[in-house]
């Protein structure tokens, strides 16, 4: 199988601060209390590690989630971000909100498949479809977790719970489902694959709009067994690449030669590149149609895709749409927000 | 309202009633008798003379029955009056009902081939033929028929006296001074006054003459107070999901920010964002008042519903947000386009858990203008959902009022932390700490550029220092000191507004919409029967201590709302403990706003067996059902 990352000439030994003069410490959270092992942590890592390597600003992020196991874990990455636990698939409303109100927020939404394929499937396409700037990360486990190991609705046809009880209901392909609905990035990794997410993290925090990233999370508690087809094990035999996947910050001189035709370069919206390297395909992320149509051969393969499903960074975001004032609404004053004393008068006047 | 009451002397029932009439338009919906119907209260506005128009239509878009009822009262009671005095007759679904309901002596306009004259011998008729009058109009039968609707403002101005000078200014008005739209409508208007000179029988028992009590007075309806309300109080963020009758709140506000809330930058201090539905209006209402916008949103009933999930994430977790409640008729679906004040404990209590919510509750236009900014200064004061309880009657139908006060006051932003007050604090703060012993925290904005700043909320258990917590003390602290705050909360509120009557031994209580009718009510107790009154009109939940004191201070006391079971009745007996034994209940829920005759001919029957609660009934019979034991 080949390898999931581009390997980058000259690339430097990781620094000891970023680029703000912070330590990777200044970005971790509170202690994790999920299982030893679980999914969700490796991502949390992957997290720290790109926004740390991304030089944001802890404190311009705001950290969202629903409820279940994946929405605790925004408690443990970026703990000087503030962070908004809500209710079961409602984050994005939340998130909506928050970003209405002070849209120089760098935000970013943790999941899972219950609380977006489920409970939250409506807002979760309402979110894709207004392209509010934000990363929303899918920890998809293909159960309930918090509540011992129900079936949830992104479980594969025929895989089988630890009790026995087999599923026959198809699967819901959320990266499928993002792409219809017109969302700008649209990605799945892989929680035993940290170089790639990293890889796809740091892309979504270059990108200016809506990126929602399905990570396979296994949950070594209630589905990682004989039988279950989103464990450790079927991941890692059942994992195709649709390229391999390199990043290149806006401000890094690394100049990468490849032969002709097979190397795909996306300027992201803040001037860093996306390179992914063509493998037996050529995978085009600009063609929707093409991504539903490798999205649904894998899932008649029973394969796990994994890359840039699709991408189009010149998409409008809604914050854009809407025409705001440059000044977060939260900040604006009487001064910028109360008409003058005339503009009532002359609204009375016309009532009369 | 406090409407002065002007004595006149006794006008007989046979000679002519000046300025006191209720006038009753029975269409088909989807006519476009609207816009007639406006004109006709309008120019009786113009005339000086007080008025209201009342819209009862029904949810659907086209052919369904819909009435309108014009009051016009000299001394200022506008409220719902259930009697008819002249009823214009276009719906054939309707017309038999329409007449038959009418008071022995009204007159009745009906459109020709409904042949409503041989239905009653004691109501003056008069037949127009509508068709014949407009098809001498127009060629065009869209047209024609919305030139019919004209056709009969211009009989019954005619009949009436009202004068055509002020119906033209109401045309132009009404039509924007497109002239266009203005002259095929004035020609109407001439072509049914000529019919009504020319042909009907002359009409002398009611009349409208010029007065001058509407001077320098507006007329709006409820939810456009409202939006005007807001956007002076300096709303940012407003999410809504169309539903009636609150949807004409967002959508006027979209018009008046449009027009006036654009910065020189050409961009809008504003956003405004039409949601997937309730759930995710209430979801970006507190994402954003978390994010420190003051935001709102408006809704129903089955909104509200909806919205219960979210509104318990903002009382535990403690965030800011408008929520307006335009009630109509529950439960379900029940009657989407009548009025009702039915949601008082479903909003007091809204979620699970021990929940209480803090509830603005406007009577008139005025208020609905004042508490809009109000409402968004207690959101971000105490960090809480803060309600305001409207009805269809207020939000969707016509009201006069004086002109609204310009707020002068600066915003009251609430205890959030800057990074500069951080750094004094050494960092050191706890988000759900009672540092001040009113309940209320402290908190900080997302985005603040501290090292310290930062906090986790969420609607599971916490502590003062926002960290998860299922420890029995500190959840038991957390609840204790939310109530601790909703007892603040009573400082805050509205006041209730008390006229409290010297030797009464009888006291009111009542709210919003049901004011008008209950001052009415007492005008009629005093000056019919001699039974004086004292009145508590309530303005907001949780109630202040003066409420207790009012009823302690009388002999008995009613409680006037508009729902079946008496909900803020049932408050009242829990916030009065030891003396609920005076409370009574009249309760008016038929989806029509309430009447002050029904509510006085109900007290005085309570007065006299010791009735306790009243439920009122239809037509002519006021109470039709009563009920010894609460």
């Amino acid at each position: 199988m080949a390898e999931s990352v581009l390997k980058l000439p000259n690339e430097a030994a990781a620094p000891k601060e970023n680029r703000l003069g912070l330590k990777a410490l200044d970005y971790q959270g509170g202690k994790s209390t999920l299982c030893a092992g679980c999914g969700h942590d490796a991502v949390s890592n992957q997290i720290v590690r790109a926004f740390y390597e991304m030089n944001v600003k802890p404190e311009k992020v705001a950290k969202f989630s629903g409820i279940g196991c994946s929405s605790k874990t925004p408690a443990y990455f970026l703990g000087r971000a503030h962070g908004f636990n809500s209710v079961h698939g409602r984050m994005p409303a939340v998130a909506t909100g928050a970003m209405l109100a002070n849209q120089s927020l760098i935000s970013i939404g943790v999941s899972g498949d219950g609380d977006t394929a489920s409970i939250g499937l409506g807002q979760f396409m309402h979110l894709v479809r207004r392209n509010i700037p934000m990363i929303y990360i899918i920890e998809n486990n293909g159960v309930y977790g918090l509540t011992k190991g129900q079936f949830s609705a992104t479980a594969d046809e025929g895989s089988k719970l630890k009790t026995g009880v087999i599923n026959d209901l198809p699967p819901m392909d959320l990266c499928a489902l993002a792409v219809e609905l017109g969302c700008g990035f649209v990605a799945r990794g892989y929680a035993g694959d940290p170089r790639q997410m990293v890889n796809i993290l740091k892309a979504a925090i270059a990108h200016d709009g809506l990126a929602v990233i399905d990570v396979i999370s296994p949950c070594v508690t209630f589905n990682n067994h004989d039988g279950s087809t989103k464990g450790y094990a079927y991941s890692k035999e059942h994992d195709e690449l649709l390229h391999q996947i390199g990043f290149v910050q806006s401000y890094e001189q690394i100049e990468i030669d490849y032969e002709p035709g097979t190397m795909r370069e996306v300027t992201l919206h803040d001037g860093s590149r996306l390179l992914l390297k063509k493998l037996e395909e050529d995978y085009d992320p600009s063609n929707a149609v093409q991504a539903l149509q490798r999205s649904h051969k894998a899932i008649e393969d029973g394969a796990m895709l994994t890359g840039l499903i699709y991408l189009r960074p010149e998409k409008k975001s809604f914050l854009t749409l809407l025409n705001m004032t440059d000044k977060p609404l939260w900040s604006l004053t009487e001064a910028e927000t109360r008409p003058p004393k005339e503009a009532l008068d002359q609204i009375m006047r016309e009532l009369m | 309202m406090t409407a002065t009451a002007v004595l006149d002397e006794p006008v007989s029932r046979a000679a002519t009633t000046v300025n006191d009439c209720t006038i009753h338009v029975a269409t088909v919906n989807g006519s476009g008798s609207q816009s007639s119907n406006t004109v006709l209260m309008r120019s009786i506005f113009q005339m000086g003379v007080p008025v209201s128009g009342k819209n009862m239509f029904p949810s659907n878009i086209a052919g369904l029955p819909t009435w309108f009822t014009i009051r016009a009262n000299k001394d200022g009671w506008i409220a719902r009056k259930k009697e008819v005095d002249i009823m214009i007759c276009m719906n054939a679904a309707t017309a038999r009902e329409d007449v038959m309901a009418l008071q022995p002596g009204a007159v009745c306009i009906y459109d020709a081939p409904l042949n409503c004259k041989g239905m009653r011998s004691d109501v003056t008729f008069f037949e127009v033929p509508f068709a014949k009058l407009a098809g001498e109009l127009s060629q065009d039968s869209r047209l024609r028929k919305l030139l019919t609707n004209m056709i009969y403002v211009g009989i019954v101005a005619e009949r009436l006296g009202i004068e055509r000078d002020e119906i033209v200014t109401a045309i132009t008005k009404q039509f924007k001074g497109k002239q266009k739209a203005i002259d095929p409508n004035v020609a109407a208007i001439d072509k049914g006054m000529a019919y009504a000179l020319e042909n009907l029988p002359a009409q002398h028992r009611w009349r409208i003459e010029r007065m001058n009590a509407t001077a320098g007075k507006i007329i709006i309806d409820g939810n456009a107070a409202a939006a005007i309300g807001a956007m002076f109080g300096g709303v940012t963020v407003v999410t809504w999901y169309p539903i009636t009758p609150s949807s004409s709140l967002c959508e006027s506000l979209i018009d008046y920010m449009k027009e006036h809330r654009i910065g020189p930058d050409g961009k809008a201090t504003f956003a405004i964002v039409q949601a997937e539905d309730e759930l995710a209006a209430m979801g970006m209402v507190l994402g954003a008042g978390w994010a420190g916008a003051r935001s709102l949103t408006s809704t129903s009933g089955p909104g509200i519903s909806l919205m219960a999930e979210f509104a318990g994430l903002g009382y535990f977790a403690e965030l800011p947000g408008v929520i307006w409640d335009i009630q109509r008729v529950g439960p379900s679906t029940g009657l989407p386009t009548r009025t009702a004040q039915g949601d008082i404990l479903e909003v007091h209590y809204l979620s699970h858990g021990d929940t209480q919510h803090i509830a603005l509750i406007p009577c008139s236009v005025a208020e609905c203008f004042d508490f809009a900014g109000e409402a968004l200064d207690l959101a971000e004061m105490f960090q809480t959902p803060i309600f305001v309880l409207s009805d269809l009657d207020l939000g969707m139908n016509n009201h006069m009022s004086d002109p609204f006060v310009y707020p002068t006051k600066p915003y009251r932003r609430g205890k959030v932390l800057s990074a500069a007050q951080l750094e004094e604090l050494g960092g050191k703060w706890g988000r759900y700490l009672d540092v001040d012993g009113d309940g209320i925290p402290y908190r900080t904005l997302p985005g603040t550029d501290h090292l310290m700043a930062s906090y986790f909320t969420r609607g599971s258990g916490h502590d003062t220092h926002a960290r998860y917590s299922e420890k029995p003390a500190d959840y038991k602290a957390t609840v204790d000191r939310l109530a601790k705050k909703f007892q603040t909360a009573k400082q805050f509120v509205p006041q209730p507004v008390i006229d409290r009557r010297p030797n009464a031994k009888i006291g009111f209580i009542a709210y919003g919409t049901t004011d008008v009718a209950l001052e009415e009510s007492r005008y009629q107790l005093r000056t019919e029967h001699g039974v004086e009154t004292s009145y508590l009109r309530l303005r907001a939940l949780p109630f202040t201590d003066d409420v207790k004191a009012f009823v302690e201070d009388h002999d008995r006391v009613y409680v006037v709302e508009q729902n079946r079971d008496g909900q803020m009745g049932d408050l009242l007996r829990l916030e009065v403990g030891d003396i609920q034994h005076k409370l009574r209940k009249i309760l008016h829920y038929t989806g029509l706003p309430c009447d002050a005759r029904s509510i006085t001919d109900s007290l005085l029957q309570m007065e006299q067996d010791g009735t306790r609660v009243i439920k009122i009934g239809l037509g002519a019979e006021a109470v039709t059902q009563t009920i010894g034991e609460d």
